[in-house]
């Protein structure tokens, strides 16, 4: 189970058919404490690169963009009462969404960890 | 806020990066927008202990008369305020008014008796020296003091702290300010703020304000918090941010300053845009600054629209979520005409237009977090 990344900074982790998608733990540290988010309901057809959530820090909000295209099958409900999650646990409570993949070269584009942890490093 | 050539920095810049700052441009300075406990913390540190900030970007201008004149006078010609009436050791919140009844800046203007002391915007500084320049020289001698460190040190322990080292500013009131000897430089205090909460503004030498700060930051409660909850504070406080809240397109009547401009004054104008503003005092505002309750966890910010039965009626010009509260909270313009002659009222539901969705709202007195000044 590989995770890709996007330049966008979003991750996306598949298992079979369905990718889970969230931010980056340098996303989050970057947009601050986050206090609410917006997730896409299941059943939402999406195009790589659309917005399908948003994030707010008490700054600013933030959309996040789908790495791939595809149907959602669920959101994160529990951010609701928990938006912190994203900044505890970005990879893991503070997932935003799940997409079952319309095409599964959509990952080919993006970045494996090596890659992404190289692209954060050049931004500093 | 347009910015060419490299960022200015406070008095405190190395302070800041010691600290693990976060810093940012901002009017034209480089200045932390929180350190690594993030803004939440920062927030609800600054309400329930002492918070430390460096607002030393903001621009501290001291007028005094030339012979046979009054910098009190003077001043009057340029803002609403009553400061003919404030006694030594006094301070008022004013604006500069344009002929229009628009707000150029607000400030706060405190007299040592020989003195007026001006705090004013960042943002605006150089444009405020040059109106003040261009309308004051003949009466007064004007003196920008921009490389002084300014240290806003707020919170319900500010006191406890700041009277460790100075007892007597213990008992300061509310809006009185006074010179006082810190770390062993002369610097000028006055107790006020931007948080809505208890606290004190300490004018220093500009190579004092580090080892000033350090002296604070030793105060067992105190803690350096960033520009990001000093936004999120006064939020809370609904208090005006200038450039959102506040410009040159709102008059200080339009914003609910009225309480902001003397008495005397409201009968006799001589500031710029007087008969626009004696005008709305007699007759209304066309809209009115209001505060805003938006209903479930969606965050109206600047620039969203505010909607009455489907009809866009105003924007909103600040807004974000209220750490205290633990819930959203705008403030904004609405026009008074689709309320009739009694304007907007509290308890009205209207609609903030958030991505595209009509989010319920009610229009709210403000502040959003109840004042905690020290009158004594």
């Amino acid at each position: 189970m590989t995770v890709k990344y996007s330049n966008e900074h979003e991750w996306i982790r598949v298992e079979g058919e369905v990718g889970t998608v969230g931010i980056s733990p340098y996303a989050q540290e970057q947009l601050g404490d986050v206090v609410f988010v917006e997730v896409p309901q299941a059943g939402r057809t999406v195009a790589k690169g659309e917005s399908v959530a948003v994030v707010e820090s008490v700054k600013a909000a933030s959309d996040i963009y789908s790495p791939v295209s595809g149907d959602v099958t669920d959101g994160n409900a529990a951010l609701a009462d928990a938006p912190g999650d994203i900044n505890a646990d970005p990879m893991g409570k503070g997932w935003i969404f799940k997409i079952k993949l319309a095409n599964k070269a959509d990952l080919d584009g993006l970045m494996d960890q090596a890659a992404y942890d190289a692209f954060v490093k050049s931004l500093s | 806020m347009s910015q060419s050539g490299p960022l200015k920095r406070t008095p405190l810049h190395a302070l800041h990066q010691e600290l693990g700052a976060r810093l940012v441009p901002f009017a034209g300075y480089e200045m932390p927008v929180q350190y690594p406990t993030g803004i939440l913390a920062e927030h609800a540190h600054t309400r329930s202990a002492a918070g430390l900030f460096d607002v030393s970007h903001m621009g501290q201008v001291r007028l005094t008369a030339k012979p046979g004149h009054s910098a009190a006078k003077a001043l009057e010609t340029l803002v609403p305020g009553d400061i003919v009436g404030l006694l030594p050791g006094q301070q008022r919140y004013t604006q500069f008014t344009n002929p229009h009844g628009g707000i150029l800046d607000d400030l706060m203007v405190t007299s040592t008796g020989d003195h007026l002391l001006l705090v004013v915007n960042a943002a605006c500084k150089d444009a405020d020296l040059a109106h003040i320049q261009k309308h004051l020289s003949a009466t007064c001698e004007i003196e920008p003091m921009f490389s002084r460190g300014l240290l806003a040190l707020q919170g319900p322990q500010a006191s406890q702290a700041l009277a460790r080292l100075v007892p007597s500013l213990a008992t300061m009131k509310f809006m009185t300010g006074a010179f006082v000897t810190l770390d062993g430089a002369q610097c000028y205090v006055t107790r006020s703020g931007y948080t809505g909460g208890d606290g004190y503004e300490i004018s220093t030498p500009a190579d004092k304000a580090e080892a000033i700060a350090r002296l604070l930051l030793a105060q067992p409660g105190v803690k350096a918090i960033g520009l990001g909850a000093r936004d999120s504070l006064r939020l809370e406080a609904g208090l005006c941010l200038y450039g959102h809240d506040i410009d040159t397109t709102t008059t200080p009547i339009e914003a609910g300053l009225l309480w902001s401009i003397g008495k005397e004054r409201r009968t006799q104008g001589g500031f710029p845009g007087a008969d626009v503003i004696r005008r709305q005092i007699a007759e209304g505002a066309p809209r009115k600054r209001v505060g805003l309750l938006p209903e479930g966890k969606a965050i109206a910010r600047e620039g969203a629209e505010i909607a009455l039965d489907g009809k866009v009626i105003g924007k909103v010009t600040s807004g974000g979520f209220a750490p205290t509260l633990g819930r959203a909270v705008a403030m904004g313009y609405v026009e008074k005409a689709p309320f009739g002659d009694k304007g907007p009222a509290n308890g009205t539901k209207v609609d903030l237009v958030v991505r595209g969705k009509p989010v319920p709202a009610e229009i709210v007195p403000m502040p959003f977090v109840k004042h905690a000044y020290y009158r004594g």
